[in-house]
């Protein structure tokens, strides 16, 4: 609110009445400042966009002399069924992301709501929970290879000593998707800080009248947490879903793609296409399809996000 | 808000519970990290180990040129840290300070480039850096940092910029300061504290990244820890002992930094989720 208000005084009468010189002395500089990023973005972002796009649509391979122009020939080839690995990896996606995303919201919600109460050490659990999201993909793999190793890993020691059922975890072709699911979940920190700071914002009275209307936890949680930390659930489930999708230093770690390609990731089906097989433009095809899917899951939730997402302007 | 007695000693309870779920994996990784073989598979697991075989750090990180990782590593995270600092902050005060023509639609531009994935640009940047001979260097891995620091931290540094009255500026202007003297002595003192969150993020990220040096580093000898430590996975499979002992000193300095800016990280984190 404050920022707008104060975007709002570029009208202030004092500052139009300087001459032109001075608006052209801030285009030169602002341009100035600005031009290291405007150029990083030209050079490292659109430039290699439309690279990618004209790539796909060519038989581009590092061994190969000759680069032919070959229209959409690898985006039919995906599309008619011809590469079963694509759909594998589309699928093997989708059904990570189907399973993530709500895991991650709802548990990262529920860390959150613990995390607000009023309890002794709330600092202390705050930065244990925290912690083990700035540990490197590659280290957190190895760990879980080992926590979850079927003969030796200490899962399933537990559970044998517990007399409950074992898993073949990462090496089980039904398990390894919600085993990897299960590892990211220990990286859950970040989204549970900024449903935290979400909670944090709803004022205190709100609670109040629902305590002198006599209802219980069940009615606040309902009637104004959930509807108060919608724009939060809104933002978190963006990011985790484009994040999801592109999972891959996991992916590489803990299984490269295995077994028998039920953990075949769709970045990891790129990357092996693009640098091992060196199938650049197909590969190229691939991300562009990985573009759309992004694009369109996001235009979703965006315009599903007007039933449910709750501002607090909107009623201004 | 008041809560009751009941409703707090059972979320305490479940905290507790979390917290050792959260705790487990680097205990596990530490004990382990100092275990013999036969130690560690030992059944029932021991918690504990005796002796303690320090020996393991030393073994794990010379079997494989550990040290040179290192190396690699920090000057390439320090390169990062330096070009992203800087590069962001210069960029964020000209999305913000300065008033210009067209300034908020070019912004609007460059944030949407958040939007794209990494996968689409990955490719054609792979063949560029080739074609110009720059491929298994650094260069890669850090001259991007130096052309505008990745739009989320300007996005991020902006935030905080239009925060900060604008009557600063205008006051030091009319005693003859220069843009950059407003950005250097008014803007950068004041937004340190944005401004240790993004060198915090980048250090982690630049530290952490593994598909950036896979994709441009094939020497071993140019290897970063994030990829050292892969390799050594792959030469190492049954030597849990060791493996842990070079995962837990991979992880060991994410965590010193952490410990050392959590409030600034938990601030950051805030910043940018708020704005959602």
């Amino acid at each position: 609110m404050e920022i707008s208000a104060r975007d709002g005084q570029q009208a202030r009468p004092a500052a139009r009445k300087k001459t032109t010189s001075r608006e052209r002395k801030a285009l030169f500089y602002g341009l100035l400042f600005t031009s290291p990023a405007i150029l990083g973005f030209l050079i490292f972002t659109l430039g290699p966009m439309v690279a990618s796009f004209y790539l796909s649509l060519t038989d581009y391979n590092v061994f190969k002399d000759k680069t032919a122009f070959i229209g959409f020939a690898n985006y039919a080839k995906l599309f008619t069924g011809e590469d079963e690995l694509f759909y594998q990896s589309l699928g093997t996606t989708f059904y990570f992301v189907v399973l993530r995303v709500p895991a991650v919201i709802v548990i990262s919600f529920v860390l959150a709501l613990l995390l607000n109460m009023n309890v002794k050490g709330r600092s202390v659990f705050r930065t244990i929970i925290y912690l083990p999201s700035i540990v490197p993909a590659v280290a957190s793999s190895m760990i879980w290879l080992w926590l979850l190793n079927p003969d030796l890993g200490l899962v399933n020691t537990m559970l044998r000593g517990l007399h409950l059922p074992t898993s073949n975890w990462l090496f089980g072709e039904s398990s390894v998707i919600p085993s990897i699911v299960l590892t990211t979940l220990w990286g859950i920190g970040g989204t549970v800080i900024i449903f935290l700071a979400g909670l944090s914002g709803i004022p205190k009275q709100y609670y109040e009248a629902i305590d002198v209307d006599g209802g219980g936890w069940y009615h606040k949680l309902r009637h104004i947490t959930i509807p108060m930390v919608t724009p939060t659930i809104f933002f978190n489930t963006i990011m985790t879903i484009i994040g999801s999708f592109q999972v891959f230093s996991e992916a590489y770690i803990l299984t490269q793609g295995g077994p028998n390609n039920k953990s075949l990731f769709f970045v990891f089906y790129l990357w092996r296409t693009a640098f091992r097989d060196t199938e650049m433009g197909y590969a190229s095809a691939l991300a562009w399809v990985l573009f759309v899917i992004i694009l369109f899951f996001t235009f979703i939730v965006f315009k599903t996000s007007k039933s449910w997402v709750h501002y607090e302007g909107d009623r201004a | 808000m008041r809560e009751s007695r009941l409703k707090l000693t059972a979320g305490y309870i479940a905290l507790l519970i979390v917290a050792v779920l959260f705790i487990v994996p680097f205990v596990w990784l530490l004990r382990s990290s100092v275990m013999d073989l036969s130690q560690i598979f030992i059944m029932p697991p021991a918690w504990w180990p005796r002796p303690f075989h320090f020996e393991n750090f030393k073994e794990a990180l010379t079997v494989v040129p550990f040290g040179a990782f290192f190396k690699n590593t920090l000057i390439i995270v320090a390169s990062v840290l330096l070009g992203t600092v800087v590069s962001s902050t210069v960029a964020a005060f000209g999305f913000s300070r300065i008033r210009w023509k067209g300034r908020d639609a070019i912004f609007a531009v460059l944030m949407s480039a958040m939007m794209l994935p990494g996968a689409v640009t990955l490719i054609p940047s792979f063949i560029g850096w080739k074609e110009i001979g720059f491929y298994d260097t650094f260069y890669p891995l850090i001259v991007p940092a130096y052309f505008g620091g990745g739009i989320f931290n300007i996005f991020l540094l902006r935030q905080f910029y239009l925060t900060i009255p604008q009557d600063f500026d205008e006051a030091a202007f009319v005693d003859g300061a220069n843009y950059f003297q407003i950005y250097w002595r008014i803007l950068l003192p004041l937004s340190r504290s944005a401004v240790i969150v993004v060198a915090l993020f980048t250090f982690l990220g630049s530290w952490n990244d593994f598909m950036g040096p896979l994709i441009y580093l094939k020497s071993d000898s140019r290897f970063t820890l994030a990829l050292g430590l892969q390799m050594f996975q792959g030469s190492y499979t049954a030597q849990w002992d060791l493996l842990m002992a070079a995962s837990a000193a991979v992880v060991l300095p994410c965590v010193v930094v952490f410990l050392i800016g959590q409030r600034y990280f938990l601030e950051g984190i805030t910043l940018t989720g708020l704005k959602g």
